[in-house]
């Protein structure tokens, strides 16, 4: 009977992989390359011919080019001042200890769980010229007007900062810990100073951590919208511009302007994978000694540290907790006082119990839910491909798969407005790849325009997991007669889920407060939490719309615990 | 009618061809041994048999039926990794059982067979632990369980020694031979360990750069190299460059040394390989090397003068440079032997061989 079973050829790579590949190809089709190519399509075509009339138009207009320099300049900026507050933070926390040192370490992360427009909001309430500070000042000090006005470029450079320092401030301190400690110490025994240490061994070792970090934050300073919405002023920037320009209903400036946002971030994707490429930095592989942190010792360097620590956090928690405090405000009790006049519980009682509130709430759980889970099934999908060796033999090669990752990327490189547009562009009217199907207009457009943005998230979480698993595992499971799914199921799975289920819940949470590309193509059907803070702002509704950033802050904060709680319980 | 049979496999990836053209033959209950350096396609070639990876040529045929396309799961060898590849979310129970779980086996019958391989590699009880608690030699022991619990019809042996230091490498290796020959199984081992290799194999296959260089029991590698790469691969060898003098058909035949002009006289069968006027290699065991300090009449007798002694504890290494060709000799005393002392160096006929090359 044995012999009759080893006499049966099998080929390796049956219709399971066939399947696998053709979702994955589908996936991309509708949700990359035909969107955006519609996108690019249109904005060279006007009444069915190919022109470059469009471009000529949009950049002749002194606004574009102003939005243009506008948001480059804001994030060149941007970058450098977060790599200001965030590298000596880094610094500072991974290499000294003081009293007080872990709970700052882990309130310096803060601003990153904060979604954008609740940030705006909260920073509006506390820094705005009416806001908790500006008023205080002007009541302390009896002034006729407010000290500041929150305007323009030094409030958008404020507000950027205070939310991007974390790239900087994480990565820096991710690649501290993983540079070797024992290379500063050869350094040092073969006689170079302190200072040439860190010029010479820790800079040029960190500077995949910056790199890194800088592009960060530049791709998120141009995708920037809520911020230059609230309290840009005059600053024109790209997402502004093509917000503006549908509204208007002039789709084809939208368009031409969402194809040069999409080349800018794609342009600094490029440039940053070239480096990445060209200047590895191989992570020695001998045994390293990790570094110890230095202990303060000094009486008044340590009460320094400490003030220092103290102040910093006040600064990363003042702005929550103003939105903590403000949603207690009773709604009309602060108008010219420095603190709301009268508290109340109101405002949590009308987002559960308001059936508006409810369906509101239920909008955004649902599609996020949909989204990340949808997510989540793909990513198994792509990442088996990338890693399977004989399928991607059998349909392509290396080329192909590197193809592959770098669709995946496409969507998460690109701002959420282009990614909004592009899919409205792209599914606004009857076309050939969904027949009569109109998406633009019907509750699906959010779940799918989430889907599209956060998955590379996923994809990324797993892929991370899924490169811990030694990948022997699976060849002895399969030398001990599992068959595929049984490997599939029995070895790879349990491995793999905590990394994976923490990068689907990161999706959800960061798709629950996502506002910058419901505010394109919402409808009435699906209106999410982002779209009824912004309308109840714009009712002086604020102790309200405090509320529901401060639940919105709650979900998140409880999810990304339980994000890291799986995350560690991979190791 | 052999029970594995590997035809001309060969496997490249991308430009390196890291199995070339092997083809071997391993017999029912034999321990058969794959022995090379590291890189030489030893690990390739297990991994094909194991059905890991797919030769590019090649045909691949377990009891004459062609596996080469069969998929690991069906093959039914057992395979004991390097590394030990463990399922670390199982304990040690489940680990064992994995392979039985996979054939849809009756329950009390797992229990048996798990407790009975356990018992085997001597960690009866073990079975609720989780392999994180176990020292690398208890991981190595529940990574052979795990490979014979499900009554393979070959087991595939990757390096699995290596991680391990050096008393346990010894005591589990014979453990290993003892476990396997009682019952009756057929094993492939892959290693670059020659003297694991010898003390485990019935036959070893010698693989030098993905080719396969000479298969034989291992006193016959061991002192009838046929190539130049397995005479210095296998232990230490005086490697003499010579050319063919003389060319009678009698069992003797006369060498010339390219490296101090000695002539050389050999009783070797491989003598007719080696044709006339053309460099070829001449090799010696230091241990077959004889030293001595009085002149002396024997055949192949060089005069030198002694290089350097080395002691290495039980014996010492002694280099001796006559006329330009040094001859490195292994000795259990050096009494009378002094650096710069002159001496001779016998290189008696029986212990010459000639190397294809």
């Amino acid at each position: 009977m044995k012999t009759d079973l080893l006499k049966r050829k099998i080929r390796l790579h049956p219709r399971r992989s066939v399947a696998l590949f053709l979702v994955t190809a589908i996936v991309l089709l509708y949700g990359v390359i035909y969107p955006n190519l519609s996108v690019l399509i249109t904005s060279f075509q006007r009444a069915g011919n190919w022109t470059l009339a469009n471009y000529r138009e949009v950049l002749s207009q002194q606004f574009t080019i102003e939005a243009i320099v506008s948001s480059v300049g804001l994030s060149a900026g941007t970058v450098l001042l977060c790599a200001l507050v965030g590298l000596p933070l880094a610094f500072l926390f991974e290499r000294f200890t003081f009293p007080g040192r872990r709970l700052f370490a882990a309130l310096a992360a803060l601003p990153l769980v904060l979604p954008p427009l609740v940030g705006t909001v909260a920073f509006i309430f506390l820094c705005g010229e009416s806001g908790i500070l500006a008023n205080g000042i002007q009541h302390l000090f009896g002034l006729q007007n407010p000290p500041w006005r929150l305007r323009g470029w030094p409030a958008l450079l404020l507000f950027h900062t205070y939310t991007m320092y974390p790239f900087f401030y994480v990565l820096t301190g991710a690649g501290l810990r993983r540079i070797d400690a024992s290379l500063a110490e050869a350094a040092r025994s073969l006689g170079a100073s302190r200072s040439i240490v860190l010029r010479r061994v820790v800079l040029p070792q960190l500077t995949p951590s910056l790199v890194a970090a800088a592009l960060l934050t530049f791709m998120t300073s141009m995708a920037s919208f809520s911020a230059p919405l609230l309290f840009g002023g005059d600053v024109r920037v790209l997402t502004l511009e093509i917000f503006r320009a549908r509204q208007r209903g002039d789709f084809v400036m939208a368009i031409t302007e969402t194809v040069i946002l999409a080349l800018i971030s794609l342009a600094a994707l490029i440039v940053f994978q070239r480096y990445e490429g060209t200047r590895r930095f191989a992570a020695a592989a001998m045994k390293g000694a990790p570094r110890r942190r230095e202990i303060i010792a000094s009486g008044g360097a340590r009460v320094l540290a400490m003030i220092a620590g103290v102040v910093f956090a006040l600064v990363l928690v003042l702005p929550v907790a103003t939105l903590f405090l403000v949603s207690f405000a009773q709604e009309g009790s602060w108008t010219t006082q420095t603190l709301p006049s009268a508290y109340t519980f109101a405002n949590y009682r009308r987002l559960f119990g308001d059936p508006y509130a409810a369906e509101v709430f239920f909008n955004s759980f649902s599609m996020s839910a949909i989204a990340a889970l949808a997510a989540l099934l793909w990513s198994f999908c792509v990442v088996t491909l990338l890693r399977r060796r004989e399928s991607t033999r059998a349909f392509a090669g290396e080329s192909w798969r590197r193809l592959l990752s770098l669709l995946v990327l496409v969507p998460w490189a690109l701002p959420g407005t282009v990614v909004a547009v592009s899919v409205a562009e792209a599914y606004g009217k009857p076309g050939s790849l969904l027949g009569s199907f109109v998406l633009v207009g019907t509750f699906w457009i959010l779940p799918v325009v989430y889907f599209l943005r956060f998955m590379p998230l996923v994809v990324r979480a797993l892929q991370a997991s899924m490169e811990q698993v030694d990948p022997t595992l699976e060849e002895a499971a399969g030398s001990l007669g599992a068959r595929p799914w049984q490997r599939f199921v029995r070895v790879t799975l349990p491995l793999v889920w905590p990394g994976a289920v923490a990068g689907t819940v990161l999706a959800f949470v960061i798709a629950l407060g996502e506002y910058v590309a419901s505010v394109l193509v919402f409808v009435p059907a699906n209106r999410p939490i982002s779209i009824a803070i912004a309308s109840e702002l714009r009712d002086f509704n604020l102790g309200t719309a405090a509320a529901y950033g401060v639940v919105l802050i709650i979900i998140i904060s409880i999810s990304m615990v339980v994000a890291g709680r799986l995350e560690r319980l991979r190791g | 009618m052999p029970l594995l049979s590997l035809r001309n496999i060969s496997r490249s990836f991308g430009s390196t061809r890291a199995v070339v053209d092997v083809s071997l033959d391993v017999n029912q209950g034999e321990f058969f041994g794959l022995l090379g350096p590291s890189g030489c396609g030893k690990t390739t070639t297990l991994r094909m048999i194991a059905g890991l990876e797919r030769p590019d040529t090649g045909s691949i045929f377990f009891q004459d039926a062609d596996i080469t396309h069969l998929p690991p799961e069906r093959r039914g060898f057992g395979m004991v990794f390097q590394n030990y590849a463990l399922f670390p979310h199982l304990n040690v129970f489940e680990n064992v059982a994995f392979g039985l779980r996979a054939r849809h086996n009756d329950k009390a019958e797992m229990a048996d067979r798990v407790g009975g391989a356990l018992e085997l590699v001597q960690l009866p009880g073990y079975g609720k632990r989780g392999v994180h608690e176990l020292s690398g030699g208890q991981q190595q022991r529940v990574a052979i369980a795990r490979a014979i619990a499900i009554e393979p019809v070959l087991l595939l042996f990757d390096e699995p020694l290596s991680n391990l230091d050096v008393s346990l490498r010894e005591e589990t290796r014979s453990e290993l031979r003892e476990l396997v020959t009682r019952l009756g199984l057929t094993a492939v081992y892959v290693t670059h360990d020659q003297e694991e290799a010898f003390a485990l194999c019935d036959r070893i296959s010698v693989m030098v750069g993905g080719r396969l260089m000479q298969t034989g029991r291992p006193r016959e590698l061991y002192e009838q190299p046929s190539e130049i790469s397995v005479a210095s691969f296998l232990g230490r060898n005086n490697l003499i460059k010579a050319m063919r003098l003389s060319s009678s058909k009698t069992t003797s035949g006369e060498f010339k040394t390219l490296e101090g002009g000695h002539t050389l006289r050999l009783t070797v069968k491989h003598e007719e390989l080696a044709p006339l006027n053309k460099p070829v290699f001449l090799a010696i065991r230091p241990e077959h090397v004889q030293l001595s300090t009085n002149d002396h009449d024997a055949e192949n007798s060089l005069r030198g003068h002694i290089r350097e002694i080395v002691f290495a504890g039980a014996t010492s290494t002694v280099r001796v440079d006559a006329n330009g060709l040094v001859i490195e000799a292994l000795v259990l005393r050096t009494n009378g032997l002094e650096v710069n002392r002159e001496c001779s160096v016998i290189l008696s006929p029986e212990h010459l061989t000639v190397l294809k090359n």
